[in-house]
């Protein structure tokens, strides 16, 4: 037993080393947000004057926290509704055009942001969603749709036939079998792909940076990022670390708390190659 | 991310046989339609923001293109020409390739080895593996906002834990000379994903039958053989899926030199998709933007067909 231990002791000391490295960041940015550093809002001792700054800088916190909230939710609906609808009919119908309308979606991931930023600037201001939290979702779920629609196609291969012929028999209509069958069968890929649009679009920093030209409207990344280059000639370390903290503890929540799905869903997705 | 372990596995939703021939029964017809009808939304979605763009974009990089204004009128081939004239064009390709060269041989051999290092389940392994994709919950912009501090010569930690080991004399300037910036943020970037590639491999790791390595185990061979043997060669899939995806997100770098470089210091760290972005919303020309994003998009294409052939292969052997 003892040389079994002490045979794993340097395994513990690696892998504890590189744990100690991998969260000294995080730990040390809470800490440092709220923590005197000279030249911020904080100058001694401990307390919340970063935050301070942070909630009254600009337009404000809770307006910056808003336009993120606006748009995570907005991105995490659209892309969950029309996943949703798209897995179903790319698992369990034929049409016209479907083999091609599937690989057009997972196409979207072979072409680079800026080539497509560009033109979306461009044509949102056709649509007037220019310089709009909507614009600025429809494109986010638009990115999020390869993954979004992949994930729920396997999702409802998964469910067995029988479970939703013998619906249809009962009566149903296919919306039925789908509202009433199919979507307690799917949820565990409807949280993943939720999960996912979610930290997408809550952190996404260079779609905003092109599509928002309003500072009023801009999302907590594009504010917090602005805050620091605006400040270049008195740097302001300390309200930037309390922005970071802001962004990062919804986050690491969710994350913490799916992280089943999320670990699951990936593994699934993965191994079905 | 994780989106393309997506694309792999498609083809053979791709080529499934489709019913074909024969006049369908009537129940099929009306199951067409609905079919159709559930993938509209895909479909709308997809031909408004990203088939549209895509006609824009080349129609743009045909055009003169000023930021406010709109299309005034043809401007090809000058759009594609001019895009060799800016001095920062060659410097930006080579310091886009040397970033992505280092990011993808030190964050796969670092993502290898915390795989290794929790893929069997002894106390703790799903401690440190949560430990380390942690930091993959955040943002690339928040946690390129997070070591903006941590370099900090005057109050981030970094520089005074060097002066007090006592291998410094003076604040170390992290972001201040090209060859210390490049590597810092190569550190923030193997800080934020080496668990998010971790996570592939390990996928990767346990596709592995457990008899191979306890015949390898029988025949007396040594730990440092089995990982040459086996580990390695079996893992290769998941290995070519890591390379493409590093390669490419790191081809298309952008938040990490914004946010913690801004390119400098002395433009020695502009990216090429920095360049993009100078090109439309700071010299004002959409229309070489455009350009200039098309030929990225041309040298992705042609090195994602590259690197499938080579997945495709390996996923064979």
């Amino acid at each position: 037993m003892l040389t079994r231990a002490l045979g794993r002791t340097p395994h513990y000391v690696v892998a504890g080393s590189l744990a100690v490295i991998f969260l000294f960041p995080l730990l040390w940015n809470a800490w440092a947000s709220v923590s005197g550093q000279p030249g911020t809002a904080q100058q001694s001792g401990y307390g919340l004057g970063n935050y301070r700054t942070l909630l009254e800088y600009d337009a404000g916190l809770w307006r910056y926290l808003l336009n993120s909230t606006v748009v995570s939710a907005l991105t995490v609906a659209l892309t969950l509704g029309v996943s949703l609808l798209g897995g179903y009919a790319f698992a369990r119908f034929d049409f016209p055009g479907k083999n091609l309308l599937f690989l057009l979606t997972l196409a979207i991931l072979m072409v680079p942001y800026a080539t497509l930023l560009i033109p979306l600037y461009v044509l949102l201001g056709r649509l007037h969603l220019q310089n709009s939290l909507i614009g600025l979702s429809l494109v986010l779920a638009m990115f999020q749709l390869p993954f979004a629609t992949f994930m729920m196609r396997i999702s409802f291969e998964a469910v067995p036939r029988e479970l939703e012929e013998s619906a249809l028999v009962d009566g149903c209509g296919t919306a039925g079998a789908l509202r009433r069958v199919l979507l307690p069968a799917v949820r565990p890929g409807l949280i993943t792909v939720g999960l996912f649009a979610f930290l997408a679009a809550w952190n996404d920093f260079i779609a905003p940076l092109i599509l928002i030209s309003d500072s009023e409207k801009a999302p907590l990344p594009l504010a917090v990022a602005n805050l620091r280059q605006q400040s270049m000639g008195a740097v302001d370390y300390g309200a930037t670390e309390a922005g970071v903290v802001v962004l990062a503890v919804p986050c690491l929540l969710l994350f913490l708390l799916l992280q089943r799905h999320y670990i699951r869903g990936f593994m699934s997705g993965a191994l079905k190659g | 991310m994780p989106v393309k372990v997506a694309v792999r596995a498609t083809a053979a939703h791709v080529t499934s046989p489709q019913p074909r021939g024969g006049t369908p029964p009537p129940r099929w017809r009306s199951r067409k339609a609905k079919g159709l009808a559930y993938a509209a939304p895909t479909a709308v979605f997809v031909t408004v923001f990203f088939l549209l763009p895509l006609l824009l974009v080349g129609q743009m990089s045909l055009s003169d293109w000023p930021l406010l204004g709109g299309d005034r009128g043809v401007n090809a081939p000058e759009n594609y020409s001019d895009i060799t004239d800016s001095t920062l064009f060659w410097p930006a390709i080579r310091f886009t390739l040397l970033y992505t060269v280092i990011v993808t041989v030190v964050l796969l051999a670092l993502a290898l080895l915390l795989a290794l290092l929790v893929q069997e389940s002894r106390p703790g392994a799903g401690f440190f593996r949560t430990v380390y994709f942690l930091p993959g919950a955040l943002g690339l912009a928040s946690a390129s906002l997070l070591f903006w501090g941590l370099y900090s010569p005057t109050t981030g930690p970094l520089s005074r834990i060097l002066e007090g080991l006592g291998l410094v004399d003076d604040p170390v300037s992290f972001l201040g000379s090209p060859t210390s910036a490049l590597w810092s943020t190569v550190f923030l970037i193997v800080w934020k994903f080496a668990g998010f590639y971790m996570l592939i491999l390990l996928v990767g790791l346990q596709r592995i039958p457990h008899e191979v390595y306890e015949a390898a185990r029988m025949d007396g061979a040594s730990r440092a053989q089995i990982f040459r043997s086996i580990t390695l060669p079996l893992l290769r899939p998941s290995l070519a899926l890591c390379l493409l995806l590093c390669v490419t997100g790191s081809l298309l770098a952008f938040d990490q030199f914004f946010i913690l470089t801004k390119g400098g210091p002395d433009n020695s760290t502009v990216t090429v998709v920095q360049l993009i972005y100078r090109e439309a919303f700071q010299r004002l020309n959409l229309g070489t933007a455009a350009a200039l994003s098309n030929l990225v998009l041309a040298a992705l294409l042609l090195l994602n067909a590259l690197q499938f052939r080579g997945l495709r292969r390996a996923d064979e052997s």
